[in-house]
């Protein structure tokens, strides 16, 4: 281990760096315009992502390369490790940052809060999440998830006359800072046990002592893997932990619940997988039980809550819970075999390809919501989409793909995020869970047609076009052209995936874990 | 020398006064006093570990809660000064807009 930062070390570190500096440069840039200039704010922040996306785009081509190339490469002594899993969520947040800053600008202007701190903020966020998908060390991870809380706090409270706005806010904050708290005890526990923050030296120093308790955990083991385990259900919101979701969802501006949809909720999943998968693989016997409870829980609770919501940014609240819940089941099948079965990969596959097909159909659906936002409609009830067909038929086809594809109907995108996780319950035979998953699509429908149904067949309650920004219609095509390309044309992003997990490697992911 | 279990019983305890105050206390200034009583029990803990494994990391992770605590509590209190503006009052009981 080098004792010193080299060249490398930096390079692996560029889209953080750039990222941060194009927030600094928004902070000063935004003094210096006037009222009617603030766009320049959101040109700046989407050149700040596109910049960073070249950064990407550089360390993957000099450091992991196709077939022969490396998995990946430790940075800072071991604290990072930029992988193409890290890599594949890279890209991921970058792609919702994006789409999120085109969706925001009007909005903001109609709310008459545009500030630049707001894109500042968004593109911090982004620094912190690119910090928890390549922690390869908990306090990096640590700050990282703390870095992307504290800043999607300040974005969810941003209308800061709204009573909505400013309670979301409030019951987010708690409830994040409990569940960080919950979560850093939990770390606190496993340096303890260990006496290493690195999740290498953690996982090969718990599954020595695993082997030396024969196969049984310690009870302080055990402790430390419920509270961490609770700090990150909470961060990706699974029933019973999810309370805090709804509301911060409503309350929140619209392009900000997209934006914590996806890319908030793409970076918890990257350090839940990070962490559990990579660092606490010895302990997978014991968390396996409590994945599977959470995981029928989530899909419960979430689904039968969404049937009787009206407001459509709670309702999708629900369905992203919900959503959560079949992630997990692709964790259950993970965690129940070892990393030399098929189900491993599959299940795997499935959580990496459902976040990328979720990114782009929840967004796109959310793009929707924001759109219906007008001079006096806040547009956020089932009444305002009602005969959206009549007003902008062209975003009521969109939504309508975007629905089905939530629903998972093929050819959509949505359909083969969940093809994989069923696929994986299966090969680990788990079949009453894989029944109980399908059951519950069918309730997810149900939901998404009522959207579709009030959209689509019921009269307008206004008449009048509905105005779109340039913006949003760049979002919309993007979301849509997504949604259905990549249901017709899977195999591609398919393939991503597998490049991702180095399937295409001779040692695949799991090498690493050794 | 104080035993290490020591440190560790009176960081659980300070934990679980932190957890139990966030469930029961209804003023939301005394809940963010709770979280912060939660971070202290981790920080000892890990303060305790680190003298425990002879190694510094842990101390490190300290220093870095220390700052996520403050961070957290700067925008917590402008969070709050915010509700307080448009509701009058500080009680959670009474920010119950966002409801089924």
């Amino acid at each position: 281990m080098a004792q010193y930062f080299t060249g490398t070390d930096y390079l692996l570190s560029l889209p953080v760096v750039l990222l941060t500096l194009f927030a600094l440069g928004i902070l000063l840039i935004d003094l210096m315009l006037p009222k009617q200039l603030k766009w320049v704010n959101a040109v700046t922040a989407f050149a700040g992502v596109l910049f960073a996306t070249a950064g990407v785009w550089r360390i993957q081509a000099v450091y992991a390369k196709g077939a022969g190339g490396y998995l990946g490469r430790f940075a800072f002594m071991q604290s990072m490790l930029v992988d193409r899993f890290a890599i594949y969520f890279f890209y991921l947040f970058l792609a919702g940052t994006a789409l999120a800053i085109l969706i925001s600008v009007r909005y903001l202007e109609i709310e008459n809060e545009h500030h630049g701190e707001f894109y500042a903020l968004m593109l911090l966020s982004v620094v912190g999440m690119m910090c928890m998908a390549a922690g390869y060390d908990i306090v990096l991870i640590f700050i990282g998830l703390e870095l992307m809380a504290i800043s999607t706090y300040v974005l969810v409270g941003f209308l800061r006359r709204d009573r909505r706005s400013n309670e979301a806010a409030l019951k987010y904050l708690l409830l994040g800072a409990f569940s960080s708290g919950i979560f850093a005890y939990g770390l606190s526990l496993f340096y303890g046990l260990t006496g290493s923050t690195n999740l290498r030296a953690i996982g090969n120093a718990l599954q020595h002592q695993m082997m030396v308790r024969n196969g049984h955990a310690d009870p302080v083991a055990v402790l430390a893997l419920i509270t961490t385990a609770t700090g990150l259900l909470f961060k990706i919101a699974a029933v019973p932990f999810h309370q805090w979701a709804p509301d911060a969802y409503e309350g929140a501006p619209t392009s900000i619940t997209g934006f914590m949809s996806v890319a908030v909720k793409a970076a918890a999943w990257a350090m839940l997988l990070r962490i559990l998968v990579f660092g606490l693989y010895p302990l997978r016997s014991v968390y396996l039980p409590l994945i599977i409870f959470v995981s029928i829980a989530t899909m419960t609770g979430a689904n039968l809550a969404a049937l009787t919501q009206n407001n459509l940014k709670r309702l999708l609240a629900y369905s992203s819970i919900a959503h959560v819940g079949y992630m997990l089941l692709g964790l259950v099948a993970l965690a129940s075999v070892d990393y030399t079965q098929p189900a491993f990969y599959d299940g795997f596959k499935g959580i990496l390809l459902y976040l990328m097909v979720y990114t782009f159909m929840n967004l796109g659906a959310f793009a929707v919501i924001t759109s219906l936002r007008n001079r006096e409609v806040i547009g956020d009830e089932i009444d305002d989409i009602a005969g959206l067909y009549f007003r902008a038929p062209t975003e009521a086809i969109m939504m309508l793909i975007f629905l089905l594809s939530l629903a998972g109907i093929p050819p959509l995108a949505g359909f083969y995020g969940k093809y994989f996780i069923f696929l994986s319950l299966i090969e680990s035979k788990h079949y009453v869970l894989a029944s109980l998953a399908v059951l519950y699509a069918v309730f997810g429908l149900y939901y998404y047609m009522r959207i579709a149904n009030s959209m689509l067949m019921r009269e307008p309650l206004e008449k009048e076009l509905l105005p779109l920004s340039w913006g949003m219609r760049a979002a919309l095509g993007v979301t849509a052209v997504a949604t259905v390309f990549i249901g017709i044309f899977p195999n591609w992003f398919i393939e991503a995936v597998n490049w991702s997990l180095g399937l295409t490697q001779a040692t695949p992911i799991a090498g690493l874990m050794k | 020398m104080v035993p290490l279990s020591y440190y560790l019983v009176l960081s659980g305890i300070l934990f679980t006064c932190g957890v139990l105050g966030f469930l029961i206390k209804r003023n939301i200034i005394t809940i963010f006093m709770s979280i912060e009583l939660m971070l202290n029990g981790v920080n000892l803990s890990f303060v305790a570990f680190a003298a425990h494994w002879q190694a510094l990391s842990g101390q490190v992770f300290v220093f870095f809660v220390m700052v996520v605590a403050a961070a957290e509590t700067a925008v917590g209190l402008a969070i709050i000064i915010a509700v307080f503006r448009t509701r009058a009052t500080l009680n959670v009981d009474h920010v119950n807009l966002l409801k089924l």
